[in-house]
């Protein structure tokens, strides 16, 4: 039997008056995933500096919780370019034979850094911690408990001073790595929008606004995102209302949230309205897809549900759990469709201006290919890093008990 | 005096060995040449050569030949709706509109008189045409600016070429390219694009694509050699190049090229 030869992308596109024959939808959902993930490591690693560098204490609690499901976040977010790869078997070339014009062959070397700052970040503060498990856990019975020790033994590596001294340059180190981690982590997610932004093909994507625009809506999704799981976790746990000390280190979390949300709606503003005012050759096209073919995903979804309703539910006081709940789940939602409308709305239109691409999510799959491309692809990834958090809090616990 | 006979021959052994030890160590650096810098320079980018093309669109009839050829020659899955080379057709209407096509990538033909789904009587037609395109070997081509791991490469007879061996699949060429001149080859996945059929040219053969045109609306030159005849055309013509707005210094030129042509 001959199996028929499937074209890339062709399972996704549907085109619409005059298209290339070579054009089809090539980044599809894991394209929309990789910044959102990205996003929000950056953002629930800022949120942990906020605490680490500038020192407000009020976020102390939310801020390890931070830092812990940053790196969670970490591991899933290259997963979302590897499942997307066409040839996922050679994607160590990106490390080992990077290509400097390409803004993808930074990847390596700040995801790395990334990695470095983070992993070192979180053994300083919490090496007093695995010292004192190692300890505590000697004479214990048990081959779990054995285990452990030996885990926490190992992961003290060898530094078992925990004198005051000792600590205190702790400390120290932790906030010079916070601070180095603030411009990496912005790094990591801006030349995530530089990747985008440079595309001078696409009229849609080509803005040099875009990293800034990416930058601070990470922050906005990744500090969402901390406060929501933060937020249920809590109630979780509590069994009913949230504790005094939790519900104030939310609210200071959404003040953050606030400012750069005000930021990011603002910058969005603004690209869209320079775009309609100068008007260059492709306003025409852009125009027939923002305000035609996209105009619920980008006005209703994006812009309404995930920036103003949620922008008018934090601005009322006082702020209740209800509403910190739904805010952040709307703004999370709302981050999640400006990746999409930058990603599959960029390319909606043919590079011809004379034709339209509509996506079509593959919802089933029947092949490897519609698995990863498709919603399952989509949601194997945004469960991976809490499965990770899961079990990096077993070994490191977050969540402070009163 | 018996025992010295030994003794002489070793050393004469140990001189021997010597001399041909430094021989061998002055000859190494010998046998390679050292270049410097701008010699260098010279090896890798001094050729007399640098392939253009040259399109003649008041000749093309539509034939698809060229797509036909195209994808037996570089073995691009015949049915599959992407093609190195592809034929737009274009109908421009009295009333300004201009309709579009390019049924599987032109490959067969334009037999259906409707373009868009619209037939179009005569009467309202102001003008029609074929337009033949293809990669433009960029002088300054974005596609290879953006790979991340340096799969796609210039050589310099000035053909952008994709090492499939090396390709991870990411895409960023294809959406680099502003002419859509690449996609995924359907078997192979890894980029897929023109290169003027270098396995041909490289032999002295022209591209299939120009072999098989039945018309000459396509032709290959050496723009370095001012006696070839795509030379003189394109610096004593008034040809025009696609899109010249993105700054890629396209390579492939057009003659009788149409405003409404994208």
């Amino acid at each position: 039997m001959i199996h028929p030869v499937i074209v890339h992308g062709s399972e996704w596109t549907v085109k619409e008056l005059f298209v290339y024959p070579n054009e089809y939808i090539y980044w599809g959902i894991q394209i929309v995933m990789y910044p959102f993930m990205t996003g929000l490591v950056a953002g629930a690693f800022v949120l942990s500096s906020l605490y680490h560098v500038f020192a407000r204490q009020e976020l102390k609690r939310i801020a390890k919780f931070s830092l812990i499901f940053s790196f969670a976040l970490l591991w899933a977010a290259p997963l979302p370019l590897l499942l997307h790869l066409q040839q996922p078997l050679r994607c160590e070339e990106v490390f080992f034979t990077p290509h400097f014009t390409s803004a993808i062959a930074a990847f390596g070397m700040v995801y790395s850094l990334y990695f470095a700052i983070v992993s070192m970040e979180i053994w300083f503060i919490y090496r007093r911690y695995f010292v004192e498990q190692a300890k505590a856990l000697v004479g214990r019975k048990g081959w779990l408990n054995q285990a452990r020790r030996v885990t926490y033994g190992v992961l003290t590596l060898g530094a078992w001073d925990i004198g005051h001294d000792a600590i205190e340059k702790d400390e120290k180190v932790t906030k010079i790595l916070a601070s180095t981690g603030i411009p990496v982590a912005c790094f990591l997610h801006g030349y995530a929008g530089f990747i985008f932004g440079s595309v001078k093909a696409n009229a849609m994507w080509m803005t040099p606004l875009m990293p800034v625009i990416f930058i601070v809506s990470a922050a906005v999704s990744g500090i969402a995102l901390c406060i929501l799981f933060y937020s249920l976790i809590n109630l979780w746990r509590s069994k009913s209302a949230m504790p005094k000390k939790e519900l104030d280190a939310v609210r200071m979390a959404t003040k953050y949230l606030l400012i750069f949300l005000v930021f990011a709606i603002s910058l969005e503003l603004l690209d869209m309205v320079f775009r309609g005012y100068t008007a260059m050759k492709s306003w025409n096209i852009l125009r027939s897809v923002i305000y035609e073919k996209d105009f619920l995903s980008i006005f209703l979804f994006q812009y309404f549900c995930g920036n103003l309703v949620p922008l008018i539910i934090l601005l009322r006081k006082p702020l209740s759990m209800g509403k910190i709940l739904t805010a952040t789940t709307l703004i999370l939602f709302g981050v999640f469709m400006m990746r999409w409308n930058v990603v599959i709305g960029g390319q909606a239109f043919s590079l011809s201006w004379a034709g339209f691409m509509h996506f079509e999510l593959p919802i089933i799959p029947h092949s490897l290919e519609t698995y990863k491309e498709g919603l399952l692809g989509a949601l194997t990834i945004i469960m991976l890093p809490f499965l990770f958090f899961f079990a990096l809090n077993k070994l490191i616990p977050t969540l402070e008990k009163d | 005096m018996e025992n010295n006979e030994p003794v002489d021959q070793e050393r004469r052994k140990f001189i021997k060995t010597v001399c041909m030890g430094v021989a061998a160590v002055a000859l190494s650096p010998a046998a390679f040449k050292i270049l410097g810098p701008s010699e260098a320079l010279a090896f890798v980018q001094n050729t007399k050569r640098r392939w253009v093309f040259l399109v003649d669109t008041n000749k093309c009839i539509g034939c698809g030949f060229c797509v036909k050829a195209c994808k037996q020659e570089n073995e691009i899955a015949y049915d599959a709706p992407v093609s190195r080379t592809w034929v737009e057709r274009y109908v421009v209407k009295k009333d300004g509109d201009t309709l579009i096509d390019s049924p599987k990538a032109g490959r067969d033909g334009f037999i259906d008189a409707a373009i868009e789904g619209q037939a179009v009587p005569p009467s309202e037609i102001a003008k029609g045409f074929f337009v033949p395109k293809l990669c433009n070997q960029c002088e300054n081509p974005p596609c290879v600016q953006v790979c991340p791991v340096g799969a796609t490469y210039q050589i310099k007879e000035g053909i952008v070429m994709v090492d499939r061996k090396w390709c991870i699949g990411c895409g960023y060429c294809i959406e680099a390219c502003p002419y859509s001149a690449r996609f995924f080859n359907p078997e192979l996945k890894v980029a897929e694009k023109c290169n003027f059929c270098y396995h041909r040219t490289v032999k002295g053969l022209k591209p299939a694509c120009v072999q098989n045109c039945p018309v000459g609306a396509r032709q290959i030159g050496n723009i370095k050699d001012p006696d070839d005849p795509v030379t003189k055309i394109v610096l004593n013509e008034r040809v025009s190049v696609l899109k010249e707005e993105y700054g890629t210094d396209p390579q492939a030129y057009y003659l009788g090229l149409d405003r409404s042509v994208r």
